[in-house]
C-alpha cells in the first residue's frame, strides 16, 4: 500500500508558485530522497504535508486516508512526524523533555491526574521518561539528557530533532536537510544513525537533503524537483545520469557529478 | 436642515482630534516599522510637547512662530535621548524587557513632571497665543484653532512624505522597516536611522501637543495616556507601520470618537474606541492598509 | 504520591510560615495598615502566579489581567450583597464562583484573541483591559449598588490571614502542580516554539486557551479576595496601570518561576508601601519617581528576570516535592 500518495499539489505565494502541480507517491517502508537546488520547493512540499500551508489544489493522502482539512496538531496521531531545516527544538526544555513531550502529547492523562499526581499520572509519566530514555540511547545522546539543546554540539542537535520525531511512534518520517551545515565527519555519523533508524524503526521516509552521499546512499528512489514541478524521478543510478537534474544543479550538461 | 448641519459640525470636530491623533499615531507607526517596538512613552512625548508649549508661551511669552519650531526641536531631543538611554541597551533583550522599560520611561515623564517642585499633578490652563473666533458657514461654524490644526497638519503631512519617500533618509528608514539586516549589510547605519525615526516621530507628537492645548486648553502630566494608547489603535487601524494609515486611522477614530460623544453618550466614548480595536483585530488585524497575513 | 505527598517540603515551609505570621500578627507589633499590606502581597502573588502561567510559561503577552482581576472582584463583591455573605463559609463559595467567572470570560475572549500575534494580543489584550474598566466606571446603569465610578462600598471584611494566605498556598500548589505536568510541559513547548509543538501533536490552541482561562481564574480568586479584604471597589484600581503591576512582578521576578513571583510579589508590594512609610513627608512624591528607575535598571540588568526558570529547592517548589 502507498504510504504516501501527493496528487497534483499547488501553492503559490504572493505570485510565486512555490509548488507546481506535483504528483508523487512512496511506497510503505521505502526511502524516499528528494532533491533539488534552493528554492525548488522541497520544504513548502513538506509544509503541505504537515498541514501547516492549505494546497491551492490538488491532495495528500496517507496511507489512503486524505489529509483534507486535517489540523496540523491532528497529524502526529495519524502516523505523521518530522524535523526541520532550521533546527526547532524546545530551547527552555532540557534534551530528555524535548522527547518525553512528544510521547506525552501522545498518550497522556487528564487535568485531575495532573492536579493530584495519582497513580496514573506516575506511570504514565515514568513510562514516557523510559521510552524517552530509550530513544536517546538509541542517538547516543544519554549523558546529555539533562542539557538544555542549545548547549549541545551541532550535531548533536539535528541528532535529538531525528529522536524527537521518531518519539511520537510515526509510520512516515519527513527529514528536513538533515546534514545541513555539517562537516564530513559529522556527515558519515549521520549516515550511519539514519541507516540504524531505517533498519530499526522500519518506516517510511521522505527525505530532503542537499549532501549527495547521504541522499544517495539512503534512498529506494529519488525526486528531482526544480521551480516547484517534478523533473526526474527514478532509482539514485538513473537520477545521477539525468541530464535535466544535471542542468538544474550545475546549469552545464559536460559536468558530472 | 439642523440635523445635517449638526453632523457636519461635529464631523469637523471629529476631524480636530483627529488629526491629532493622526499626528500621535504617525510616531508610532514609524518606531513601530522600524524596531517592531510599541513604544509606551510616546503618548508622553506628546503631553511633554503641551508643556514645553505652554511654558514657552506662559512664561517666556516666545511669539508663536518660534513655539512650534522650538517645541518641536524639545520633543524630538526628548525621543532621541529616550532611545539612545533606555531602548537601544536593550535592543537584543526579550521584547517584553523593553516594554516594561518604556513603561517605565513613561511613568517616570508622568511623575517626574507631576512633582510639585517641576509642575504639579493639577490641570494647568493652557494659553493660547491669540482669541478664539468662529467662521461661519453655511451649514457648520470652523474656528481659526480647527483651520490652524488642519493646516498645520496638512503640511507636516506634506514635509513628511517628502521625507519619506524623497530624501536618501526616508529611504533608508523604509528599507529599515522592511528588512533590518539586509539594510545593514548594504552599509545603512541602522543606529542613526533608528535614532532619526524616533526624532521624527517625537517632533510630530510634540506639534500635536501643541496644537492640543490650543484646541483643549487645559494640560495635565497624565493627558498622554489616553491620547497615546487611543492614537495606537488607530495606527493599528490603518496598519501598523503604514504611513497613511496612521493619518487614516488617527481621522477615523477622532470622528468616532466625537460622534459617540454627541449622539450616544460621552461616557461610552473610549469603549467604542476599544470596540473599533476588537474587530480590527479580529477581522484584519493588519489593518485597513495591510497586507493580508496568512496567519497560519 | 498524591496532592499532599508530592509537595511535603512546600507543605512544611508553608505551615512554619503560617506559623511565623500568626505569631506576628497576634503579637500586636503590627498595625492593622501592615497587616492589611502583609495580606495584599499574598493576593498580588496569586494574582501574578495566574499571569505568569499565562505568559511567563505560555508566552501569551497579556496586559488586561487587571480586568480579570476586577470581575472577580466585582462579581465576588455582587454576589456578596445579594446573599448577604458575612462569614468565611459563606464567602467561599462566592469566592470560587467569581474564580469561575473570571475564567469563563478569560475562556470567551481567549477563543478569538489568543490565535493573534504577540504584539496584536498584548494590543488586544491592553484594549480589554480598559474596556472593562470603562464597564466598571458605568456599572451603575447596570445595577446602583456597583457603585460606577463612585465605587462599591460597604463590602464586609471577610478576608484574614487565614483566608488570604491558605488561599495562594493551595493555588500555588495546584499552579505548581499543573506546571511540572505534561500541561506545563506543553505551555513551555508552546512558548518555545508553537509551530513545532502542533508537529508533535500538541493541540496549542487549546493548550493556550486553558493557561489563559486558568490564569484568569486565579485573577478572579485574587480580585475576590482583594474585594473582601480592603471592603470597597474602585474601578481606578483595575485599570492599565494594575495590569502592569502585575506585569512587572511576573517580568521582574522571572518568567516561568514560581518562587520568583512568590518573591517579587512581597518585593514589589513591599517597595511601593515601604517607600510610602518609609519617605519623609517631603519626598513622598518622589516614590513614582524612584520606582520607574527601578524598574528601568532592573531591566537592563537582567531583562529575564531575576530569577528565570529557576525554582527554589528550599521551598520545595521544584518539580518532585
Amino acid at each position: 500500500m502507498k504510504a504516501l500518495e501527493a496528487s497534483g499539489l499547488k501553492k503559490s505565494f504572493g505570485g510565486v508558485q512555490a509548488v507546481d502541480d506535483l504528483t508523487f507517491s512512496v511506497e510503505e517502508h521505502e526511502t524516499l530522497g528528494i532533491i533539488g537546488p534552493n528554492g525548488a520547493g522541497k520544504t513548502t512540499l513538506f509544509n503541505l504535508i504537515t498541514a501547516i500551508y492549505k494546497p491551492d489544489a490538488g491532495s495528500v493522502t496517507l496511507f489512503g486516508e486524505s489529509l483534507r482539512g486535517v489540523p496540523a496538531h491532528r497529524l502526529s496521531h495519524l502516523g505523521i512526524a518530522r524535523t526541520f531545516q532550521n533546527l526547532r527544538l524546545f530551547n527552555s526544555l532540557t534534551a530528555l523533555q524535548n522527547l518525553t513531550a512528544p510521547i506525552l502529547a501522545m498518550k497522556g492523562y487528564g487535568l485531575n491526574a495532573a492536579i493530584f499526581k495519582g497513580h496514573r499520572y506516575v506511570s504514565i509519566e515514568r513510562s514516557a521518561e523510559e521510552k524517552a530514555r530509550t530513544i536517546l540511547d538509541f542517538f547516543q545522546l544519554s549523558a546529555k539528557a539533562n542539557l538544555a539543546p542549545n548547549n549541545l554540539p551541532y550535531g548533536d542537535q539535528r541528532k535529538l530533532e531525528i529522536a524527537r520525531a521518531l518519539c511520537t511512534g510515526p509510520r512516515l518520517l519527513l527529514i528536513d536537510e538533515p546534514g545541513a551545515g555539517m562537516n564530513p565527519k559529522e556527515i558519515r555519523d549521520l549516515l550511519k544513525i539514519l541507516r540504524q533508524v531505517k533498519e530499526h524503526f522500519r518506516l517510511t521516509i521522505v527525505l530532503i537533503e542537499h549532501q549527495m552521499g547521504l541522499v544517495m546512499n539512503l534512498s529506494d528512489r529519488v525526486l528531482a524537483m526544480d521551480f516547484g514541478e517534478k523533473i526526474a524521478e527514478g532509482t539514485p543510478a538513473e537520477i545521477k545520469k539525468d541530464k535535466r537534474v544535471i542542468e538544474a544543479y550545475l546549469g552545464d550538461e559536460s559536468i558530472t557529478c | 436642515m439642523e440635523t445635517l448641519s449638526y453632523v457636519l459640525q461635529q464631523l469637523i470636530n471629529g476631524l480636530q482630534l483627529g488629526a491629532v491623533y493622526a499626528l500621535i499615531a504617525l510616531g508610532y507607526t514609524m518606531v513601530y516599522g522600524v524596531l517592531r517596538l510599541i513604544n509606551f512613552a510616546h503618548g508622553d512625548i506628546f503631553m511633554f510637547g503641551a508643556f514645553t508649549a505652554y511654558y514657552l508661551i506662559a512664561k517666556w511669552d516666545v511669539p508663536i512662530y518660534l513655539v512650534f519650531p522650538i517645541t518641536m526641536a524639545v520633543t524630538g531631543t526628548l525621543g532621541f535621548l529616550i532611545e539612545k538611554i533606555a531602548y537601544k541597551p536593550l535592543r537584543s533583550a526579550p521584547k517584553i524587557a523593553l516594554l516594561i522599560t518604556a513603561v517605565g520611561v513613561s511613568l517616570f515623564l508622568e511623575y517626574f513632571l507631576s512633582l510639585n517642585s517641576l509642575f504639579t499633578p493639577n490641570y494647568i490652563g493652557f494659553p493660547r497665543p491669540f482669541e478664539v473666533t468662529g467662521y461661519e458657514l453655511p451649514l457648520f461654524t470652523v474656528t481659526n484653532v480647527q483651520i490652524i490644526i488642519f493646516a498645520v497638519t496638512a503640511l507636516s503631512l506634506v514635509l513628511l512624505y517628502l521625507l519619506i519617500y524623497h530624501t536618501k533618509h526616508g529611504r533608508a528608514m523604509r528599507a529599515l522597516s522592511h528588512d533590518q539586516e539586509v539594510a545593514s549589510l548594504m552599509g545603512i547605519p541602522v543606529d542613526g536611522i533608528i535614532s532619526f525615526t524616533f526624532i521624527v516621530g517625537a517632533a510630530l507628537a510634540g506639534l500635536g501637543g501643541i496644537l492640543y492645548g490650543f484646541a483643549y486648553p487645559q494640560i495635565n502630566v497624565f493627558m498622554g495616556i489616553m491620547p497615546g494608547i487611543k492614537s495606537f489603535i488607530a495606527a493599528v487601524l490603518g496598519g501598523i507601520g503604514i504611513i497613511h494609515g496612521a493619518v487614516l486611522g488617527g481621522l477615523i477614530i477622532g470622528v468616532s470618537e466625537v460622534f459617540v460623544s454627541a449622539f450616544l453618550s460621552s461616557t461610552m466614548r473610549d469603549g467604542v474606541i476599544f470596540f473599533i480595536l476588537f474587530l480590527v483585530l479580529l477581522l484584519k488585524p493588519s489593518g485597513i492598509f495591510g497586507k493580508w497575513i496568512d496567519k497560519v | 504520591m498524591s496532592f499532599f505527598s508530592s509537595a511535603k517540603r512546600f507543605l512544611i515551609c508553608s505551615a512554619i510560615a503560617y506559623l511565623l505570621l500568626k505569631g506576628l500578627f497576634l503579637s500586636g507589633l503590627l498595625t492593622q495598615y501592615i497587616q492589611q499590606i502583609i495580606l495584599f502581597s499574598f493576593i498580588a502573588i496569586l494574582t501574578s502566579l495566574g499571569l505568569n502561567v499565562i505568559y511567563g510559561y505560555t508566552g501569551q503577552f497579556s496586559l488586561g489581567h487587571a480586568a480579570f482581576y476586577g470581575i472577580g472582584a466585582y462579581t465576588a463583591a455582587y454576589l456578596g450583597a445579594l446573599f448577604k455573605v458575612d462569614s468565611i463559609l459563606t464567602f467561599l463559595p462566592v469566592l470560587c464562583l467569581a474564580g469561575a467567572m473570571a475564567g469563563c470570560v478569560g475562556y470567551v475572549v481567549g477563543v478569538p484573541i489568543l490565535r493573534l500575534r504577540d504584539d496584536f494580543l498584548a494590543i488586544a489584550t491592553l484594549g480589554f483591559g480598559i474596556f472593562v474598566k470603562v464597564l466598571f466606571d458605568n456599572s451603575d446603569r447596570v445595577s446602583e449598588v456597583l457603585g460606577g465610578s463612585r465605587g462599591f462600598i460597604g463590602i464586609p471584611k471577610i478576608v484574614n490571614l487565614e483566608v488570604a494566605f491558605f488561599a495562594m498556598v493551595f493555588l500555588i500548589l495546584v499552579t505548581r502542580n499543573l506546571i511540572f505536568s505534561r500541561y506545563g510541559l506543553f505551555w513551555q513547548c508552546i512558548k518555545d516554539d508553537e509551530l513545532a509543538s502542533t508537529a508533535f501533536g500538541i493541540n496549542t490552541a487549546r493548550m493556550k486557551l486553558m493557561a489563559f482561562t486558568y490564569g484568569c481564574v486565579l485573577a478572579g480568586v485574587g480580585g475576590a479576595l482583594y474585594a473582601y479584604l480592603y471592603s470597597f471597589l474602585h474601578p481606578s484600581n483595575f485599570d492599565f496601570l494594575r495590569s502592569i503591576d502585575f506585569l512587572i512582578i511576573v517580568i521582574v521576578g522571572g518568567m516561568g518561576s514560581i518562587t520568583g513571583t512568590i518573591y517579587a510579589g512581597l518585593l514589589w508590594v513591599a517597595l511601593i508601601e515601604g517607600l510610602r512609610i518609609g519617605l519623609p513627608a517631603q519626598v513622598l512624591e518622589f516614590r513614582w519617581v524612584l520606582i520607574p528607575l527601578f524598574l528601568i535598571i532592573v531591566m537592563m540588568w537582567k531583562p529575564y528576570g531575576l530569577l528565570a526558570r529557576k525554582e527554589s529547592k528550599f521551598l520545595g517548589l521544584g518539580g518532585n516535592g
